[in-house]
């Protein structure tokens, strides 16, 4: 998957996480988080296992945590990248 | 079994991450009404991420989807069937070959996923006057229709009715989607009581419903879940009357009766199939001394 424009999936609301993407060479990812002492480190890693799934290797992401779950998270960052990407050409 | 459903919005992380808590009996993960237009490729990826890592132990999945004149509805179909819901409750359905349509979609979607045909099953939700004219012919429509349920908001409009707490205007709507369904054999649910805030109320919807032959009641707030689970459950009072007149039939067979009465009134077939209904439902709810 390229990601070919900027979009946004989820919101600033509690247990949810905002998630934007934008095209880039490389991948570049940004926690924010309300818990970043005790989950930054596990949520930049689910955000990067969902990104190596959809096969996306270059791409600015933000996620704005307001204390999502795991499975939260990695459904915001893949609506992100399914909204902003497009399959590569095979 | 089922006698309560919870809706829970699909788009809503807050309310997912939280749907098993309040003892439903199924949840009723819904994509549609409750999801804007501009929400939907999100609320699939949600609801699907959120069931494969929660589970959601415990209670029967339905996920509500759009309907089938949307370009929504195969997206969801082939969003949600992989998942294994126990029911897929297709939306607006006035007439058996929406269901037909739908199943087809749902048959496309288990076989591309592997799962065996026929497993996931249909609840109709039936809301135009249309549908409810209709209600056997959708009921007998397709092998995967395990039950009706009735939607009274969209209903009362398509009727120009005003919706009332008392519900009369839905009256005729209730008895004959519950006739329908029986007829096919299949399961009836009951709309839900919009009330958040009136116990009363929900008491009396409740038991109206369940009077009229519903299997249950859908609720759109966790604070209805016990009221419904209570009143669709059997009493104390029913098993043991369910108790005494199976004994009294054991005793007639033994003494050659071919009729006989329990607290003065004649025990027929309909009495005892009744009564062995309540004590199966009981057992199934871990009722003791069943």
């Amino acid at each position: 998957m390229t990601i070919v424009r900027s979009a946004v999936a989820g919101t600033l609301e509690s247990s949810d996480a905002l998630v934007s993407i934008a095209p880039s060479r490389q991948l570049e990812v940004h926690v924010e988080s309300v818990v970043m002492k005790q989950f930054g480190d596990a949520i930049e890693a689910s955000v990067r296992q969902v990104l190596r799934e959809l096969s996306v290797t270059g791409a600015q992401i933000r996620v704005q945590d307001r204390g999502a779950l795991d499975c939260t998270i990695r459904a915001r960052v893949e609506t992100a990248v399914l909204r902003g990407g497009e399959e590569k050409p095979s | 079994m089922i006698r309560s459903m919870l809706f829970i919005p699909g788009n809503s992380p807050s309310m997912l991450q939280n749907a098993d808590i309040h003892r439903a009996d199924a949840l009723i993960l819904d994509l549609e009404d409750a999801v804007s237009p501009d929400q939907k490729d999100a609320a699939r990826v949600l609801v699907r991420r959120a069931v494969q890592a929660l589970g959601f132990a415990g209670c029967k999945l339905i996920v509500r989807i759009n309907p089938v004149d949307t370009a929504y509805c195969e997206e969801d179909i082939r969003a949600m069937v992989p998942l294994k819901p126990h029911m897929i409750m297709p939306t607006k359905v006035g007439c058996p070959e929406t269901v037909q349509a739908v199943s087809a979609m749902v048959g496309e979607a288990e076989a591309a996923s592997g799962i065996p045909r026929g497993a996931v099953g249909l609840i109709p939700l039936i809301e135009t006057c249309e549908g409810i004219e209709n209600a056997l012919a959708i009921a007998r429509a397709d092998p995967r229709v395990k039950a009706l349920f009735l939607g009274a908001e969209d209903l009362t409009s398509d009727m120009r009715a005003k919706r009332t707490k008392a519900g009369q205007e839905i009256g005729y709507s209730r008895a004959k989607i519950v006739s329908c369904a029986r007829a096919a054999g299949v399961e009836v649910y009951d709309t839900p009581f919009t009330d958040v805030n009136d116990e009363e109320g929900i008491e009396a919807d409740t038991a109206l419903a369940k009077s009229m032959g519903f299997t249950g009641k859908a609720s759109i707030s966790p604070r209805h879940v016990p009221v419904i689970n209570r009143l669709f459950s059997p009493t104390p009072e029913e098993i043991e009357y369910a108790w005494e007149v199976l004994d009294i039939i054991e005793e007639a067979r033994r003494q050659g009766k071919g009729a006989i009465s329990l607290r003065g009134k004649m025990i027929d077939k309909p009495i005892v199939d009744r009564a062995r209904f309540v004590l199966q439902m009981a057992k199934m709810l871990g009722g003791e001394g069943v």
